[in-house]
């Protein structure tokens, strides 16, 4: 059975049609690649999934739960990690606050608790920093744990991002273009920690990606999306080949 | 060879909390039993109520006298004391840091609250201006939630004051005293003081439950639209209660019941800094913060931040409420004109000194800018230059306030040093 299912997702912005008729199965454990040119609608199709936006018609699925409707905090809680294309960090917090925040749908503590400070609280507050602690070591930024992450090199701020959705207990991990802006020191580094939380963690993963040679290298299989709609899906090599996705992205050769 | 700077600076680093507070109790018993004699061997009229701030602007005559005052029963008690029981102090400390925090801060305040009653004891002026004070810190802090962590720009708080005020005022006229507004009391007086606490948490339900109502309308989209609906409010609960002739109308209420001593006011201050300081500083306190940087991040990261907005808000307008209900015991009188838009400049201009998103800065904030506007009072027109000039400063200089964006830790305030 799929992990994450999409049918027919149209939606529209308005009179635009921004997606048309996407569909995606996701078994567990798979790597998926979503490309396509700039305002394909890669972004909008990781908005309707987690719930920011509502389709207008077609049906969402995670491993039997309905997310039509949902807000994006739910879908969160229900499995949907995601990170940002233009890095959503929260400015005035430090590293370790980022993640332990992530944590948020799993304490097990009320506002009492948070009021009163009870023992309970005391606990849960523990078990979270050990968890964000961990995760600050898989992504190899314990060391800066207590510094605010608007003073951090752009490529600790993605790992850090990338700490903060794996905090949420993803089944799913939406990744929008983790590499941008990334020298390729960092993008190699990239690959090794992708793949190193698709192996520790089984997260399934969707990624939209510009840099083909990053993407032909990680994913399993790989979706075309333009102008809303898929051209071409398959395994690296066929959209290496496929007509239809060279035209998109490079223009038709016209030979006359 | 030690330069005198350093000196005092290795001084403050080697001296705990608790030797600074048995050197201020030094301080204000020294003045309990020889202030008399030695303001009049100093040649002032009476004990300088204001550290001598009052005397020395109203008679520049005396400002000899008032120094000379200063040093002798506040400085130098302070100094030596602090400094003579810095090794056993230090060693309390360490035995305090052992045990739970609670302990430590119980014992902390009560020698706190002490030399506050000491030194409030001299004059009804003082006593007045503490409890204030402690009004003051209650309101800046409960903004602070609001306009700080939460980053909304909240213009109500004089509203939800005013709700908090009005019932709490109501509860205790209509239970425990005799009045001309509401008859017989239905309750034995002398239950009163105890049930004090039960009609301040009336008023802050009815601010929170006020707060509800600006809540639900304006946080469906962020920016300027809260601050446009809470200032209306604010209008709202000042024309309201003018035209209540069931409270008063314009004319207000009076003579409530004195329930509203230190200790109570004290205890208020006390559980408000608590509770608050305990919210911001958990992981939901912190999940207010991701929604106030990035509300979009924060729902990404399963933060419900509709539920987590307005619950912070009614947390805020609470607070804001039992402050208004202290304030009505403590003035005895309130009317509609004294929760208007100058309560709220006031109020804004403490947090904004003080500094957002922080517990420390609201302290400082509601603190300094309450003693300044007291201590200058003697230059009547000048003080509302010089206060509004030291805000333009500190805008300047330190564009959040000045204590800001710290959290507040009392095991690190109350630890050993040395």
């Amino acid at each position: 059975m799929a992990l994450l299912r999409v049918d027919n997702m149209t939606h529209f912005f308005g009179g635009l049609r921004a997606v048309h008729n996407y569909n995606l199965v996701l078994e567990p454990g798979h790597i998926v690649g979503l490309i396509g040119p700039n305002g394909a609608g890669k972004t909008t199709v990781f908005n309707l999934i987690t719930g920011i936006h509502t389709p207008t018609s077609g049906n969402i699925e995670l491993s039997g739960h309905n997310l039509i409707g949902r807000r994006p905090h739910e879908t969160a809680a229900l499995g949907l990690g995601r990170t940002f294309q233009n890095l959503l960090l929260w400015r005035h917090m430090n590293v370790l606050e980022h993640v332990k925040t992530a944590c948020y749908s799993q304490l097990e503590y009320g506002l009492f608790g948070a009021f009163f400070g009870t023992p309970k609280r005391h606990r849960e507050e523990k078990r979270i920093t050990a968890k964000a602690l961990h995760l600050l070591e898989t992504f190899e930024v314990s060391e800066f744990r207590d510094r605010l992450v608007t003073n951090l090199p752009y490529g600790v701020q993605r790992r850090v991002e990338m700490a903060r959705a794996m905090a949420t207990n993803p089944k799913v991990l939406f990744l929008d273009e983790p590499t941008a802006g990334m020298t390729p020191d960092e993008l190699n580094r990239m690959i090794a920690i992708i793949r190193d939380i698709h192996k520790q963690f089984e997260v399934a993963i969707l990624l939209i990606e510009h840099r083909l040679k990053f993407v032909m290298e990680l994913c399993e299989r790989i979706q075309t999306l333009v102008f809303g709609e898929i051209i071409a899906e398959g395994a690296p090599e066929e959209i290496r080949n496929n007509p239809q996705v060279i035209e998109a992205y490079l223009g038709r050769e016209d030979v006359t | 060879m030690k330069s005198p700077i350093d000196k005092i600076k290795q001084l403050f680093n080697t001296t705990p909390l608790l030797a600074w507070l048995l050197g201020w109790l030094a301080a204000a018993l020294t003045e309990y039993f020889i202030g008399d004699a030695v303001s009049y061997y100093l040649g002032l009229p009476r004990i300088p109520v204001l550290f001598g701030c009052l005397l020395a602007l109203k008679k520049p005559l005396l400002i000899p006298g008032a120094t000379g005052y200063f040093l002798l029963i506040y400085l130098l008690p302070f100094f030596l004391v602090a400094r003579l029981c810095r090794r056993p102090a230090n060693y309390l400390a360490s035995l305090l840091a052992r045990g739970p925090v609670s302990l430590a801060a119980i014992i902390h305040l009560a020698l706190f609250y002490l030399a506050l009653h000491i030194w409030a004891d001299i004059s009804d002026y003082r006593l007045l201006l503490l409890k204030l004070t402690m009004v003051a810190v209650m309101l800046t802090l409960s903004l602070n939630v609001i306009n700080g962590y939460m980053g909304e720009f909240s213009c109500s708080h004089p509203g939800f004051m005013a709700l908090g005020a009005y019932t709490a005022s109501t509860v205790t006229l209509r239970l425990f005293a005799d009045d001309k507004l509401f008859g017989a009391p239905l309750l034995s007086p002398a239950l009163g003081p105890y049930l004090f606490p039960l009609a301040l948490i009336c008023g802050g339900i009815v601010a929170a439950l006020g707060a509800v109502v600006i809540a639900i309308p304006s946080f469906r989209t962020r920016g300027d639209y809260l601050a446009i609906i809470s200032l209306a409010f604010l209008f709202i609960v000042k024309s309201l209660i003018e035209n209540l002739e069931f409270v008063g109308g314009p004319r207000g209420m009076s003579s409530q019941p004195d329930y509203a001593g230190l200790p109570m006011v004290f205890l208020g201050m006390v559980s408000c800094v608590w509770i608050i300081n305990n919210f911001v500083c958990s992981t939901m306190g912190k999940a207010l913060c991701a929604v106030r940087d990035n509300e979009t991040a924060a729902e990404a990261m399963t933060v419900n931040t509709g539920k987590t907005k307005i619950v912070t808000f009614m947390f805020g307008a609470f607070w804001a409420g039992v402050a208004g209900g202290l304030f009505a015991h403590i003035i005895r009188y309130v009317n509609p004109g004294s929760f208007g838009i100058q309560r709220l400049a006031e109020i804004l201009a403490m947090l904004y000194f003080g500094g957002l998103n922080s517990v420390t800065g609201s302290i400082i904030g509601a603190v300094s800018i309450n003693i300044l506007s007291e201590a200058l009072r003697p230059l009547e027109l000048f003080k509302w230059i010089i206060i509004p000039l030291l805000l333009i400063m500190v805008m300047l200089f330190r564009p959040t306030g000045l204590v800001s964006f710290t959290e507040f830790k009392a095991e690190k305030l109350m630890r050993p040093r040395g």
